[in-house]
């Protein structure tokens, strides 16, 4: 009896134990508490983006990677795309203040033009996120370069080549005068500048972020200063001119060439064939997560639109053809399709 | 034309002269107050800067002279040496990508098909030329951005060597953009002159139905003019990606084409038609190239520029008035 009652119990306890050891693992770890509001914030949330216009490196990688980290988290990632137009940008704003979408990334294309809308739409309710170029009204989030900083590593580096036993001549090829982009850079540039009086500067002239206008603007500058030094360019699409100008004359070994970029292929493949030899980067990968952890944080946020304003400025990186292994690691030299399939 | 048969005619007052009297002033101006102008070094890079303007200036001539006017060249320019690029990439749509000459063979079906066209719609809806234009510049960059350029910054496959020779190499010291831009002058100038074609444009654009009753093939003459301007356009595309390693499909919305107008109009070549040649081609970019390179040189800054070329394109225009007074006749022409 006895026996048999223990065999009963131990066949019991046999079936039983696959059970507790099932139950135990529901117990096993805690609850992250925080994780179902977070995932709730985001759910169903509508994101639009305003670029100058998408078909470039910077717009296109911002877009796929705002996508597809926000996409996953069942947060619509939209763009009206103005094509250059800064009327149709603004229409697209006024069109959106009304649409009320929960947050719209807006790519300003000069620091006046939105200024006014970006403040309506705050109005309206809408969080506004400002990429890369800044707007003269600070929103509830800036992600971007730091375009005074970049100026004053640009100048810094021309200084350190273009001192003692050379000429000391460098030019300056701006984008567009009236981007925040050329005008807070020229700043950062001449703080440095005017503490290094030996630097000339013998060119500085505008090319409209124009390859074409780059390279003729370069062209008569080296003509007229065949001894020319360094050469500060605004943006590395355009000053593939800037570069293709220097080659042409032969000068490619001994002009410095510094520009700036979002860090892309096209950028380090023109660093490791010499057209420029330091490309600073405002990586747009980080932007792209930057302004994509400023969306989640703002969803998160119990405060109203426009209330708080936090700029995040990029941390940049100095390009050069001998770096270009180690910056691959952070991102650098990025494809869009990379950005869109991660 | 009564004013100009006065005594002031012996000095020949024509817009045509005050184009080259400016030019001459700024040169010499230039020459004596500007180091370094005056150098065969700088007067090759003034040329080279402005040849692709002045080829597309040759192709904007010969549609202006038969009264028509071509405002998609920038469009057929950036798309059709986009799509050859584009198809010739190794990460283009095509795996493994075309060798170049058949990737540039393939733009330059796409620009004949586009451009034939819009000759077409010009020649036998008669649709006038100006709006015509306008719309297909829009469809042919829309076409082209959605097929086939999903980027605007296209860079030249490694294998297109010869559009790099183009764009970059050199002839006997003389780069080969300033000898191809003067080829195409003087090609056009020989079929202007020389030939039936270029008689036909001059009379279609001095007085189109005289030409059309005296049994010129007006309709299918006009597909060819858009036709041949969208090649001179293609081919100035292949120019520009060979000079800088690209082409930026942006240049759409640039202000090009008002450039390439005002080589024309500055150059003397009335937007009436029938009037003017390669000369004024010639003259036009010229004037243009000097006064882009001086200002350059002298490091005058971007508004003063923009101030400086709208004071001189208003003098031209204000002395050619004052010297050639619109009458009856010409104010009739439909100048635009």
């Amino acid at each position: 009896m006895t026996s048999l009652k223990i065999k009963l119990a131990g066949l019991a306890l046999a079936f039983m134990l696959p059970l507790t050891a099932v139950a135990r693992a529901e117990d096993m770890g805690i609850d992250d508490p925080q994780r179902d509001a977070y995932y709730e914030a985001l759910k169903g949330k509508k994101v639009v983006f305003v670029p100058l216009a998408l078909g470039f490196d910077l717009t296109d990688g911002w877009y796929a990677s705002l996508k597809n980290q926000l996409e996953p988290l069942g947060v619509s990632v939209d763009v009206r795309d103005p094509n250059w137009s800064t009327d149709a940008g603004s229409r697209a704003i006024t069109s959106l203040i009304a649409e009320k979408p929960d947050a719209i990334v807006v790519h300003n294309p000069d620091v006046q033009t939105y200024a006014k809308l970006l403040r309506k739409a705050e109005q309206a309710g809408i969080r506004v996120l400002q990429i890369n170029m800044k707007s003269a009204y600070a929103t509830d989030v800036f992600a971007g370069a730091d375009y005074m900083d970049i100026g004053r590593r640009a100048a810094e580096a021309v200084v350190a080549k273009c001192g003692q036993g050379t000429s000391g001549k460098i030019a300056i090829v701006q984008g567009v005068p009236t981007a925040a982009a050329s005008a807070y850079q020229l700043r950062g540039i001449s703080k440095v500048l005017e503490k290094h009086p030996e630097i000339k500067i013998v060119s500085n002239q505008a090319a409209d972020w124009d390859a074409s206008k780059a390279r003729a603007i370069t062209e008569t500058t080296l003509q007229q200063n065949k001894d020319l030094c360094g050469i500060i360019g605004f943006w590395d699409g355009m000053d593939v001119g800037t570069g293709a100008a220097v080659k042409q004359a032969g000068r490619d070994k001994d002009v410095f060439i510094v520009t700036s970029g979002g860090g892309g292929k096209a950028g380090c493949d023109n660093l490791k064939d010499g057209v420029f030899d330091l490309d600073i980067s405002y990586d747009v990968p980080g932007q792209a997560r930057d302004l994509a952890n400023g969306i989640k944080a703002l969803f998160q946020s119990k405060s109203k639109p426009g209330e708080n304003n936090y700029s995040l400025y990029t941390q940049l990186q100095m390009l050069t053809a001998d770096n270009l292994d180690k910056y691959r690691n952070f991102g650098a030299c990025w494809t869009v399709e990379g950005l869109a399939s991660k | 034309m009564a004013a100009a048969q006065g005594p002031r005619r012996r000095f020949k007052a024509s817009h045509e002269n005050i184009v080259i009297a400016i030019t001459v002033i700024l040169f010499v101006g230039f020459s004596l107050f500007l180091n370094g102008f005056l150098t065969t070094g700088n007067l090759l890079t003034l040329l080279r800067s402005v040849s692709v303007l002045g080829i597309l200036g040759v192709g904007m001539a010969v549609v202006v002279i038969s009264r028509g006017i071509d405002l998609s060249l920038i469009a057929t320019l950036a798309v059709g040496a986009g799509v050859a690029i584009v198809l010739s990439r190794p990460d283009g749509p095509l795996p493994g990508g075309l060798p170049f000459w058949q990737g540039a063979l393939l733009g330059l079906v796409f620009v004949v098909i586009v451009t034939a066209l819009t000759g077409a719609i010009i020649a036998y809806a008669d649709l006038p030329a100006v709006f015509t234009t306008l719309a297909m510049g829009s469809v042919i960059y829309g076409v082209g951005r959605v097929l086939f350029l999903p980027a605007e910054a296209n860079y030249l496959p490694e294998s297109a060597t010869w559009v790099f020779a183009l764009g970059r190499g050199q002839l006997f010291g003389i780069p080969i953009s300033i000898i191809c831009f003067l080829v195409v002058l003087v090609l056009v100038h020989i079929v202007l002159r020389k030939t039936a074609l270029g008689l036909f444009i001059y009379a279609m654009g001095d007085n189109p139905v005289a030409a059309r009753s005296a049994g010129i093939p007006a309709r299918p003459a006009t597909v060819v003019i858009y036709v041949f301007a969208g090649l001179v356009a293609y081919f100035a595309g292949l120019l520009t990606a060979g000079a800088v390693n690209n082409i930026n499909t942006r240049m759409f919305n640039s202000t090009l084409i008002y450039d390439v107008l005002l080589v024309v109009v500055v150059g003397g070549i009335g937007l009436s038609g029938g009037r003017g040649g390669m000369k004024n081609v010639l003259i036009g970019t010229l004037l243009i190239g000097t006064l882009l390179n001086g200002m350059i040189i002298l490091n005058i800054s971007y508004n003063e520029q923009s101030l400086i070329k709208g004071l001189i394109l208003l003098l031209a225009i204000l002395v050619d008035t004052i010297l050639n007074p619109r009458d009856e006749q010409t104010s009739q022409q439909g100048d635009i």
